[in-house]
């Protein structure tokens, strides 16, 4: 491996025949090109995909209410159903064991923030503190709602980073009066949500303080609860899915809907969505594997035919060398050598190409559902490595037949 | 130098069996330049390949510089025809991609020789075939003559024992031949032992002696006088 000689004549061998390598060279390039882009997309919608889920907590519970669509003990379909504070209270003492997190929501129509002369429409809440952990969101500056706020309904808000760009710009938002549809509020905290842009275009404020400003009376318009997760996803899973069926049980009855009203009680739960999506982005990786080892194999018959075209093109040449005295073995590793050499710069060329090109696209890449895409560097090099491997294999059998060849039967073909 | 007792060989051809040498019997002294005759399909080039240990022979003995050439495997045959034998061909046999230097290098290579002294040694031997001028030049940037001569040149490179010409003239022109002729004179003139084989009265009859075969059998053996090439040229 380290004849100098041997490396000088496969070195010379190669720079004569620029177009043979150059071809070998490309599909070896490619294949492993084609490799680490796909897993490297692949590794992109799975961070992108998990990013989407972030923006809220991945086992949160959402029951919200609309009209009835079918007529129920004697009631006509077409009404709203509108939950209440008892409703949310019945459900968090009858499942307090079980829940972790747990909020209910007063929606404010048409919220409209003003700071000095900055305004704009934004969605305005009325949550509970546990909101901020059902929402996924992180503080940037001062802090959430309390309980303390809930108890004396301040008037106090947490606004979305968006939000405070609007309004405030580089300005300290917090401590700032800011009108609520011309209701002072002042803005305790600034939070960030992983969901991005569209999460933090919200404002909160205390459920109470909202209730009783803008007419809410006991009415909420949402209710969101997490439940303590058990020893194994399958369980959490279950727990979490016999809840939903409780609950909306529960609240069928007791607002006189009937069971097969599927649009006046809605139950929506994460966790299930959850699973589904882990499903997903599990059969997306395992078709850019298929695809990915499919290209690859594509890559090594590739290498194989060119070597076999190589091998038979080199016959003459192979009969010469014989007749001067080159020993079989010597030429079996002429042709190897100059096979893996050129495979494998040609698969780190790829390699490190596909690479770049990740790195480079990578991070300014941020679609919705595709962030970030990177491989993993050992997967990507043992595949290199298969691919040589798997080139010098295919160059073995037409080497060690074209080695057998009788110098007389080589020399005599034209 | 040579000598071969009883050879025979036959070539399967689907079903029928084609008996090329049908019992050779035949010896070569040091330095004399032999001619094979005969006509197509007579077992002249059959001869020439089994002498070369490009091909071996069913029955018969071959002994080359006192060594007795049979049973060979792959790899000994290769270090014999590495050592003992140079190989000119009809159609010359250059590697193309390769400087009429890097040709003539070749048998040194095998040798194991390295790179300088193997650079050194193929110039002097193109320098004695007259293309010291053409070293660098690639096979098909020379004229059929000159291919011939950097053969001769790659041939005489690792110093054999004997040179073996398989119709060395068989693809020049006739005045090209008698120089290659006159080449090939010289070097036997130094002492090289050479076989030609050829189909040309001319060409054989500026060796020293004329094996005529037919059929796979030798009809004459003769020794001639030697015409010189010079004169023709």
């Amino acid at each position: 491996m380290f004849d100098l000689e041997r490396w000088q004549e496969i070195l010379e061998t190669i720079s004569k025949n620029k177009l043979r390598t150059f071809l070998t060279g490309l599909s070896v390039a490619s294949g492993i090109f084609i490799l680490v882009i796909l897993l490297g997309f692949g590794q992109g919608m799975q961070n992108g995909i998990s990013a989407q889920f972030q923006r809220d907590a991945s086992n949160r519970i959402s029951v919200y209410s609309g009209v009835t669509s079918v007529g129920y003990k004697g009631l006509n379909p077409g009404r709203f159903i509108e939950m209440t504070n008892d409703d949310y209270n019945y459900l968090i003492k009858k499942y307090e064991d079980d829940l972790e997190f747990k909020s209910s929501v007063y929606r404010i129509w048409s919220g409209t923030l003003n700071f000095g002369n900055e305004s704009g429409s934004y969605r305005v809440e009325g949550v509970y503190p546990d909101y901020q952990f059902l929402e996924n969101e992180d503080l940037v500056a001062g802090r959430y709602i309390n309980y303390d706020d809930q108890d004396k309904k301040s008037k106090v808000m947490v606004i979305g980073n968006k939000v405070k760009q609007d309004l405030f710009q580089n300005q300290d938002a917090i401590g700032q009066q800011v009108q609520i549809n011309g209701i002072n509020f002042k803005v305790v905290g600034v939070y960030s949500d992983p969901g991005g842009e569209r999460e933090e275009t919200r404002a909160f404020v205390p459920l109470s303080t909202s209730q009783r400003v803008f007419g809410g009376a006991d009415k909420v318009r949402n209710l969101g609860f997490t439940l303590k997760p058990k020893e194994t996803f399958e369980k959490t899973l279950e727990q979490s899915v016999r809840f939903s069926s409780e609950i909306e049980s529960f609240l069928k009855e007791r607002h006189l809907v009937s069971p097969d009203d599927t649009s006046a009680i809605g139950i929506n739960n994460t966790l299930e969505g959850t699973k589904r999506f882990y499903d997903l982005i599990g059969m997306i990786k395992t078709f850019f594997w298929v695809v990915g080892i499919c290209t690859i194999i594509a890559g090594v018959v590739g290498v194989s035919n060119i070597m076999l075209i190589i091998v038979k093109e080199r016959t003459k040449e192979i009969g010469i060398r014989k007749a001067l005295g080159a020993q079989p073995l010597s030429i079996i590793t002429m042709i190897l050598h100059e096979s893996i050499f050129v495979t494998a710069i040609a698969g780190f060329t790829g390699l490190i190409l596909s690479m770049a090109l990740l790195e480079v696209l990578g991070p300014n890449l941020d679609m919705d559902f595709i962030k970030n895409p990177s491989v993993n560097f050992n997967v990507a090099i043992t595949t290199v490595f298969i691919l040589i491997l798997a080139g010098a294999l295919a160059g073995f059998v037409p080497a060690y037949r074209a080695a057998r060849i009788k110098p007389i039967t080589a020399l005599r073909e034209e | 130098m040579i000598t071969i007792q009883d050879l025979h060989k036959s070539y399967t051809m689907g079903t029928n069996s084609l008996h090329v040498l049908k019992g050779i019997n035949f010896s070569v002294q040091e330095g004399e330049l032999v001619s094979i005759m005969g006509s197509s399909g007579s077992g002249k080039s059959t001869l020439l390949n089994i002498l070369g240990m490009l091909d071996e022979a069913d029955e018969g003995s071959y002994t080359l510089d006192g060594v007795p050439i049979k049973n060979l495997n792959e790899k000994i045959a290769a270090q014999y025809r590495n050592k003992f034998l140079g190989f000119i061909f009809q159609s010359f046999n250059l590697i193309n991609y390769k400087s009429a230097l890097d040709n003539v290098g070749m048998p040194l290579y095998y040798q194991g020789m390295k790179r300088k002294e193997r650079t050194d040694k193929a110039m002097a031997y193109l320098e004695k075939v007259g293309l010291a001028n053409w070293a660098h030049h690639m096979p098909n940037e020379l004229s059929g003559g000159q291919k011939q001569r950097v053969a001769i040149a790659r041939a005489l490179a690792s110093d054999p024992k004997v040179l073996l010409a398989d119709e060395p003239t068989g693809a020049l022109d006739t005045k090209t031949s008698y120089e290659v002729m006159d080449l090939i004179q010289g070097i036997n003139d130094e002492g090289k032992t050479i076989l030609i084989v050829t189909h040309e009265d001319d060409i054989a009859h500026m060796t020293k002696r004329i094996v005529n075969l037919k059929d796979g059998l030798i009809i004459d053996d003769t020794p001639v006088n030697q015409v010189r090439a010079l004169s023709h040229v």
